[in-house]
């Protein structure tokens, strides 16, 4: 359904975050990508919603290249790829609901959306999967309320709203404690099995990675040194990939 | 080297007071202003101002008092009228000139470039000016009022705007929803609290600055007091002060409940 190629971005500055990535993601698949810091994680990921523009190759996304889409076919491609945040990127102050019906504004004419006009049926979906993160006694709750855990199962509940095909995440536990993190990544990892949505995931801690994935994706230097399943990530392909990161310590 | 820091600290801190009382002893010697005449003289200024301005007997007659409640109103309502067209306009023009939300860095500039001329125009020259084409009338008092709030809010509201999170505005782009959606579902609600904040103050104090206004323009309470004033009817002008200083008291009571409502 995903299908990077050749793909390569440089940044105004000069600086190059992606050189020539290559892969393939099926329906279904629960796919990490791990590397040390700046290796260009963050902009792998905004490539294929074009937060970030690429410089060079191609996404394709069904049969869709998202890299030429113009402003209209890019509003249909974004809302069916959720996206999930370190920072959970909520409106702190509205409710949880609210921010959960913000996943309906791909799909809305411009002044619904604006104003705020949601379906019958969409409040009762939003309500809906607020359950399902387990958050129904925080629906009405300002989200400047929640704890960081409670603040993340909103976002998922967000990008579930969209009805998406694909999700991303990036760093999603990086700002949460063990036992919070448990949680959210259950979570992303049921929405895989479950409802057959791709997620991609971003994560800094190799080991929820391993247990997590059905693939994992090494980048480091803007490049891909590993694409496989965890079993094959062997201790000398890790240290090749967090090589830069063992010089800085 | 820690030494080093502390005796810099030290070092600046005399530095600092040298400067400074350098500079107010230059100045005031330019202006020929002899600073402890200048303090003993301020006592004896508030003893004639308490003794001239006391409002008396002659200044509680009801009719008065109501004619001066009347006129208040008037100018306190012009001016918040000013003031609120003034902030819707100043936020339109913020959201196309700020760098957040900005459509293109042309437009940006001129939003910047305008919202500069006017903040830096004083209000007395707004007034001043707009005599010329709309004569001593309320609407005078009206469009100065919102030409200086405009400039002032222009720039708060871009700030604001500026300094309001990338991440909601990033997770609305990424959901697919459109300019204005993203502005109105994301932005707005995020700095809701800042701009009413933003709104009440400069309601305050363009009740305050009208009184002013209003004595160049020939209108409201700025008007009645100038009027008492020249015909040296002192009382009855410290009777329109003492009001004008409650309404103001009031209103800033008012608005800080307000505030603590919202937050
Ligand atoms: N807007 C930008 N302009 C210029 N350079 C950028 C920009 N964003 C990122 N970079 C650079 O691109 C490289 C990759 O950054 P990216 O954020 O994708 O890394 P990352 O793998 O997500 O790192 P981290 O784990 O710290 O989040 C870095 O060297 C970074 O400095
Ligand atoms: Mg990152």
């Amino acid at each position: 359904m995903l299908q990077l190629q050749q793909v390569s971005k440089t940044y105004d500055n000069g600086k190059t975050a992606l050189q020539d990535i290559s892969f393939k993601v099926s329906k279904g698949d629960f796919v990490s990508i791990i590397g040390p810091s700046g290796a260009g994680k963050s902009t792998l990921l905004r490539t294929i919603n074009q937060m970030i523009p690429v410089s060079d190759g191609q996404i394709l996304f069904h049969e869709d290249d998202v890299t030429r889409a113009n402003r209209k076919k890019l509003r249909t491609v974004r809302r069916r790829m959720g996206m999930i945040f370190q920072h959970y990127n909520l409106v702190t102050r509205m409710t949880a609901v609210e921010n959960v019906l913000h996943g309906r504004l791909g799909y809305k004419s411009t002044i619904s959306g604006v104003m705020g006009r949601y379906t019958e049926e969409e409040k009762k979906k939003a309500f809906e999967l607020l359950g399902q993160v387990g958050l129904e006694e925080f629906v009405y709750t300002r989200c400047d309320q929640l704890s960081g855990g409670q603040k993340q199962r909103v976002g998922i509940a967000r990008a579930l709203m969209q009805e998406p095909e694909l999700i991303l995440c990036d760093e999603p536990i990086a700002s949460l404690d063990p036992k919070s993190s448990k949680v959210v990544m259950d979570y992303l990892k049921s929405i895989a099995k479950d409802m057959g949505i791709t997620c991609l995931v971003n994560l800094h801690q190799v080991d929820v990675a391993m247990d997590y994935s059905d693939r994992i994706i090494g980048v480091s230097g803007g490049k891909v040194l590993f694409d496989g399943p965890p079993s094959e990530l062997t201790p000398e392909i890790l240290s090749e990939i967090y090589k830069s990161e063992d010089l800085l310590v | 080297m820690a030494t080093d820091i502390f005796k810099k600290r030290r070092i600046h801190m005399v530095l600092f007071f040298a400067v400074f009382t350098g500079l107010y002893v230059f100045f005031s010697q330019q202006l020929n202003f002899n600073s402890a005449t200048a303090f003993t003289q301020i006592p004896s200024g508030f003893a004639w101002l308490g003794a001239n301005f006391w409002p008396n007997y002659t200044t509680t007659a009801p009719e008065f008092l109501l004619n001066i409640i009347r006129v208040l109103l008037r100018t306190v309502i012009i001016a918040v009228a000013s003031t609120t067209t003034a902030s819707a306009f100043a936020l339109i023009a913020a959201v196309f000139g700020s760098n957040k939300t900005g459509i293109h860095w042309t437009i940006k500039y001129i939003v910047r470039i305008i919202a500069m001329v006017f903040r830096n125009i004083p209000l007395i020259a707004w007034a001043l000016i707009l005599l010329f084409s709309f004569r001593q009338n309320e609407f005078t008092g009206f469009l100065a009022l919102f030409f200086g709030t405009f400039g002032y809010l222009t720039r708060s509201f871009t700030e604001i705007i500026d300094e309001s999170g990338d991440g909601v505005i990033e997770a609305l782009k990424s959901t697919g929803a459109t300019y204005f959606q993203i502005v109105f579902q994301g932005v707005f609600p995020m700095i809701s609290s800042q701009l009413v904040s933003w709104v009440l103050f400069m309601i305050e104090s363009n009740i305050r600055e009208s009184a002013l206004v209003g004595m160049l323009t020939g209108t409201g309470i700025g008007q009645m007091f100038n009027f008492f004033f020249s015909g040296f009817r002192y009382p009855m002008a410290g009777m329109v002060l003492l009001f004008i200083i409650i309404t103001v008291i009031g209103l800033e009571m008012l608005s800080n409940k307000i505030r603590r409502l919202l937050l």
